[in-house]
């Protein structure tokens, strides 16, 4: 892809845009359409867009596999770690009204960005993962 | 912290799964899967108890009320099964080290992996178990069944490959079928919630909708507990999955699929729309015996021991559900009790085996000659596994035949009672083949085998004696499984 300037060149304009966007669909999720599970794609997507124009190890360099495997956990234990918290707070499990006790639809509010933040981490971080997985075979 | 029991039964091996694959791989992970799968068998006895003493509970999953939120409920019934998988899931973790550590197509910098796919398989599985939300059972469902694909596929033999690939395409078929069922209840009554289903199904249940959901469910659940004859993926999943792997899958899987077949029939659709309407009995009865007598037949002429006692659980399958088509108190208490004593014997006998392919390498009967001599604490456990699995007085697997012969001739169906002995008769000639040969063979020259460490002596034993045990007082197993059956048919209460 070395001699290829169009399809670099678009990359490098695209990628800061794709993740801009993956951010907006995440953080607007609550108003509008979107989430974690299409934040968590369009964000892997950029990543995996990357490792396909300046190569796996340029990518692997960028994202390390070691930080993947926590990328995976980690969103995971954040939206069960939420609701935990709720659980600790005197709530039932993922009752998010309890995070905030002078006003329950405020908790509710940081309780589901939150977990939607984790669902976001891990659907990215399986994206790139899953990629990487592919594209490693063989070498 | 007792209020959240239910929802801490799932929560914690779903914590445990993701921190198990941040650990490194050797004692520290073993030890914090294990404290997980000890936890949830502790809750899980705390939740019988609770239910026994006071009734169903109900726990609504972030305060929202039925039936917009999910609930979780736990009765009589699905207790029970939460003991039966939280034990099986413990007690087969205690064994898991070692065979994790030298048995399993991994390199060891992926081994935490296996913890964590191991309590996602048991999160799905209590989840599936403990719900009262027909969608979330589906994706507990997924959860336990994507989970027990991988853990299938890391076997030494390469065509554990194969298998996993085999029993994802039939899963998947089974899940489908399961989710479109669930979706065509959804569109017929607006609702997802198991009580308030059964509430508003008979309202509509005379439509085409309502009985293709039922014969989807039926189908789809019927694949995943592989009932005859869509029981072809269970045979190659169980023989080249790890030891440990099988261990847990055939003493767990297949007895949370029943569940799901009981929970459907009885409680969602009720016991008169299944069976009087449907007349689902009369379809299930003849697979329960086509799939009793055949499988038991082709076990007897397998040489591999663990595909040998895989077609034997299609055959132990037949008569929970053979049970489950009596549709009688003594039938279902037969079938539910099974669930039960089938895991405990099941279990025993495949850590048992994964004890000789520890120390011989491969559970195939032309290599067990004379083990019975080198290994005696191994193959004791075997037998004992075996004679419950026979069915002989004084172990666990009496119980259940005795039931459901009593069952089966309180209905007038005396061949069904003999088909019931004369099966029997056949576990009595695939166990005894093993038997002979690992104690009457001679041991081969230059063999040196010894005896299984105690690592995965100690778990064996103990699933071993639980099958004398609760064959000597069957007050627990027995008795809480009538009182399930009478809750599900509504009688007695």
């Amino acid at each position: 892809m070395k001699r290829y300037t169009i399809p670099r060149l678009g990359t490098k304009l695209l990628l800061p845009l794709i993740l801009l966007f993956a951010l907006y669909v995440q953080f607007h999720g609550d108003y509008g359409p979107g989430g974690g599970f299409q934040a968590g794609v369009i964000f892997g997507a950029g990543f995996i867009l990357y490792a396909l124009i300046y190569g796996l190890d340029n990518a692997r360099q960028l994202m390390p596999p070691w930080l993947l495997r926590i990328g995976v956990s980690l969103g995971v234990l954040i939206y069960a770690g939420v609701g935990l918290v709720g659980l600790l707070l005197g709530g039932n499990y993922l009752d998010y009204g309890v995070l905030d006790h002078h006003d329950p639809a405020h908790g509710q509010h940081l309780g589901i960005l939150l977990v939607e933040l984790g669902v976001g981490i891990t659907v990215s971080a399986v994206m790139v993962t899953i990629f990487y997985a592919f594209a490693g075979r063989g070498r | 912290m007792i209020a959240h029991l239910p929802a801490l039964q799932v929560i914690i091996p779903l914590v445990s799964a993701p921190l198990c694959a941040l650990l490194p791989a050797g004692r520290a992970v073993w030890l914090a899967a294990m404290a997980a799968s000890w936890l949830a068998f502790l809750i899980a006895v705390l939740l019988l108890d609770q239910v026994l003493a006071h009734g169903p509970i109900s726990y609504l999953m972030g305060g929202w009320p039925v039936p917009w939120g999910i609930e979780y409920r736990v009765d009589v019934l699905n207790a029970y099964v939460l003991l039966i998988v939280a034990t099986i899931g413990a007690v087969v973790m205690s064994f898991g080290r070692i065979i994790v550590e030298r048995r399993i197509r991994l390199p060891e910098s992926k081994q935490s992996w296996f913890y964590t796919a191991y309590l996602l398989c048991l999160t799905g599985l209590l989840g599936i178990t403990i719900t009262g939300d027909a969608f979330n059972v589906f994706v507990f469902l997924e959860i336990s069944s994507l989970s027990s694909y991988v853990l299938i596929s890391i076997g030494r033999d390469r065509r554990a490959l194969t298998a996993s690939y085999q029993y994802l395409i039939m899963g998947t078929i089974g899940a489908t079928f399961i989710l479109i069922g669930i979706g065509l209840l959804y569109v017929m009554t607006g609702t997802l919630n198991m009580a308030d289903l059964a509430a508003r199904i008979p309202a509509v249940a005379d439509t085409r909708t309502v009985r293709a959901a039922f014969a989807f469910l039926t189908i789809g659940v019927s694949l995943k507990l592989a009932l005859f004859p869509l029981h072809l993926w269970l045979p190659n999943a169980y023989a080249y999955a790890p030891s440990v792997v099988t261990a847990l899958l055939a003493a767990t899987a297949t007895k949370v699929a029943v569940y799901v077949l009981l929970r459907f029939f009885f409680t969602i659709f009720g016991a008169k729309f299944s069976f009087e309407t449907m007349q689902l009995d009369k379809i299930l009865l003849p697979l329960a015996l086509v799939g009793i007598f055949s499988a038991s037949v082709v076990a007897i002429f397998q040489s591999n021991v663990k595909r040998m006692l895989a077609y034997s659980s299609v055959a132990q399958i037949g008569y929970m559900i053979l049970g489950i088509s009596l549709v009688s108190v003594t039938g279902l208490t037969a079938g539910i009790v099974h669930l039960f004593n089938h895991a405990l014997m099941k279990g025993a006998l495949f850590m048992a085996l994964g004890c000789v392919s520890f120390r011989v390498g491969a559970a195939r009967l032309d290599r067990m000659a004379g083990v019975g001599r080198v290994m005696p604490w191994t193959m004791g456990a075997f037998v004992i596994g075996g004679l419950s699995l026979i069915g002989v007085p004084l172990t666990a697997g009496f119980v259940s035949k005795w039931y459901l012969i009593v069952g089966a001739m309180e209905k007038g169906w005396w061949p069904v009672a003999v088909l019931v002995l004369v099966t029997s008769l056949l576990a009595v000639i695939y166990i005894w083949r093993v038997v002979e040969v690992a104690y009457f063979k001679p041991v081969p020259e230059g063999q040196a085998v010894r005896e299984a460490p105690l690592a995965l002596l100690i778990p064996t034993w103990a699933l071993a004696l639980a099958n004398l045990y609760f064959g000597l007082d069957p007050s627990l197993n027995a008795g809480v499984a009538r009182h399930a059956a009478e809750m599900l048919l509504g009688v007695g209460q």
